[in-house]
């Protein structure tokens, strides 16, 4: 046996997803086709991400979608991959977004920094909120962390000096970017995407180490069965909080993105709504898939972009299509994908 | 109340007990546990002696899931103590008990379903090695996946380790929880039901399974069917309404008045 060979065939190496009940029964090996991809999963993501600018209507909207990808991909860590449904995951993108604004408006921190002070901040609310959501389960975790996220909001809507409250945080003027040997121009897109897709190449990597790592098998296998788990001597509750914890990290780091890339935080960005939003995009591109949240962004953008020309009521239209897909592609457009190659033996 | 009978009738065999195997690996000390105002277990006391199989026995209803409970550490008791190796690990966390050498097979199959069957056994070995390395592989523990693979021939799964743990039949999956179970090596392996609902073939291999497994480390098994242990097993407790009834060798089992009442439905 070589020792290609010897890497575990876990289900989800080539993306399948694997949580949802409704998923139907597919056949069981992973052809070579899709084993192979699944190794290659960051290269071949990143080769997809650096040619994406040119299949979208405009380079702004490309940003935007790479930045959405990075929230479900951090999203879809507790999602998909740990079994754990948060409806607050937008108190972290909101957290990044802020934590990131104010160290360039109020700080004048290099942006670099600035990235560095929104995802830490991030990560201190997602520490807070974990250790309090992680003890409930279910609905009761859901609920919990809407709540929090909620309060959170509140907390830096009424912040009003330090975070422009109601009117959000405008100001984050990042018209170039100074690194060592280096001048980026951030107000040309082409630029910009690319300085964007940098960052979120890094943290693409990262997530997939992670994935691949034995902490991430033993995430994979909280979602398939906490209680076995615990009894093979995983201490469950530890291991979701950090797993909560490095989820709210990267929605953070998206966020940061987000108000470089928008150089306003919008107090919405924090609302519930966002959190749903994540829950839209990963069920749309298939959770538990490596590749998903990013085709579930590029939905979610698309279609806003694409209706909100048409009518004002385009939240409508969303609405509807988003629960078209779950009655009737419940696996989501890359889970689905992916289950009809695995069918096919790819 | 006709439980009255059989608590004063325990103590009296449980020294006679006691002194068959020398230190128990696992004992209990007036354990009782209340869901709420319903009792569902009081006041046993018990020893488990290292090496071979103990069963325990008893009607529908006798408190055995309680007590697997218990001594598996899934919920905490309500009284009393529980001694592993002499040392007390009443209340210790679930996980710990792994990490201690005690491993359980739950009444209701619990695997990773959308794990490959490799992948199930492999990361529970995992679970007592490395639990949160970030930035190595899984691969990076070849000696993990070597272990899952030779546990899986030793419960005879040898030719299915690609399947996902779902596509496996019942008994298979049963064979592969135990496995599941023995990667975290346990010194005791504490078994709820392990024939529940299988074919009387695949009951005869699980029993054979049982038997091979118990040379080389304690077993404790909860079985409804006693006819099944009864040539199996060296000891056997016997649970009825919350209580202990009666504890000895299958023999004495067999003999005993208060057993053969209410267990056998005969009279004495």
């Amino acid at each position: 046996m070589s020792a290609r060979a010897q890497v575990p065939a876990v289900a989800e190496e080539s993306g399948l997803p694997a949580t949802l009940p409704a998923a139907r029964p597919g056949s069981g090996r992973t052809g070579r086709g899709l084993a192979w991809c699944g190794r290659h999963r960051v290269a071949l993501t990143l080769a997809f991400l650096l040619v994406f600018p040119w299949i979208t209507p405009y380079q702004a909207l490309a940003v935007n979608i790479l930045v959405l990808g990075l929230y479900a991909l951090g999203f879809n860590l507790l999602f998909g991959y740990t079994g754990l449904l948060s409806f607050g995951h937008a108190a972290f993108l909101g957290g990044g977004a802020y934590g990131c604004g104010i160290a360039i408006v109020q700080f004048g921190l290099h942006p670099a920094l600035a990235l560095v002070a929104g995802t830490l901040l991030a990560t201190g609310i997602a520490a807070v909120m974990g250790v309090l959501a992680i003890r409930t389960r279910g609905i009761y975790f859901a609920m919990t962390t809407l709540a929090l996220s909620m309060c959170v909001y509140y907390a830096f809507y009424r912040a009003e000096a330090f975070t422009g409250g109601e009117n959000g945080l405008r100001g984050i003027n990042v018209p170039s970017l100074a690194l060592p040997g280096l001048r980026l121009d951030l107000l040309d897109p082409t630029v910009k995407y690319y300085a964007v897709l940098a960052v979120v190449g890094i943290a693409v990597w990262l997530f997939s180490r992670l994935l691949s790592s034995p902490f991430g098998a033993a995430l994979e296998a909280i979602r398939e069965n906490e209680g076995r788990a615990q009894a093979c001597g995983f201490d469950v509750r530890r291991m979701k909080l950090v797993a909560f914890v490095i989820s709210g990290a990267l929605c953070g780091l998206a966020g940061a993105l987000q108000a470089i890339h928008l150089s306003i935080v919008p107090i919405e960005t924090m609302h519930y709504a966002t959190s749903g939003q994540a829950v839209m995009m990963a069920l749309l591109g298939g959770m538990g898939t490596f590749f998903g949240p990013f085709v579930g962004a590029a939905t979610f953008a698309l279609l806003q972009d694409g209706l909100a020309t048409l009518t004002t009521h385009w939240q409508l239209f969303v609405g509807a299509i988003f629960i078209a897909f779950v009655l009737f592609l419940p696996l989501g457009i890359w889970g689905e994908v992916l289950a009809r190659l695995r069918r096919a033996g790819w | 109340m006709v439980s009255a009978a059989p608590v004063a009738a325990a103590p009296a065999t449980a020294p006679v007990a006691t002194s068959v195997g020398g230190a128990p690996i696992l004992a209990t000390e007036g354990l009782g546990k209340r869901f709420g105002h319903f009792r569902a277990l009081s006041d046993v006391t018990v020893a488990f002696p290292e090496g071979g199989i103990t069963a325990i026995i008893g009607p529908n209803g006798a408190g055995k899931s309680t007590f697997f409970n218990l001594i598996s550490g899934a919920f905490p008791p309500s009284e009393g103590r529980v001694l592993f190796r002499g040392r007390d690990i009443t209340g210790s966390p679930p996980h710990h008990f792994a990490r201690m050498g005690i491993a359980k097979s739950f009444q209701i199959t619990n695997v990773f379903p959308h794990l490959t069957v490799r992948e199930n056994v492999r990361v529970a070995a995992q679970a007592r090695r490395v639990r949160f390395a970030v930035f190595r592989n899984r691969s990076a523990y070849p000696e993990l996946t070597e272990r899952a693979e030779a546990l899986l021939g030793e419960v005879g799964l040898g030719a299915r380790m690609d399947r996902l743990a779902r596509e496996l039949a019942h008994g298979e999956q049963r064979a592969l929880e135990i496995a599941v179970a023995l990667a975290a090596e346990p010194s005791l392996l504490l078994l709820d039901e392990p024939t529940a609902g299988m074919s009387p073939e695949e009951t005869r291999e699980m029993m054979d399974l049982v038997q091979r497994l118990a040379e080389t480390r304690t077993l404790i098994l909860v079985e409804h069917k006693m006819k099944l242990v009864m040539g199996l097993c060296r000891r056997l407790v016997v649970l009825h309404q919350g209580q202990l009834l009666a504890e000895g060798s299958p023999d004495d089992i067999r003999a005993h008045p208060e057993v053969r009442r209410v267990y056998l439905g005969k009279t004495a």
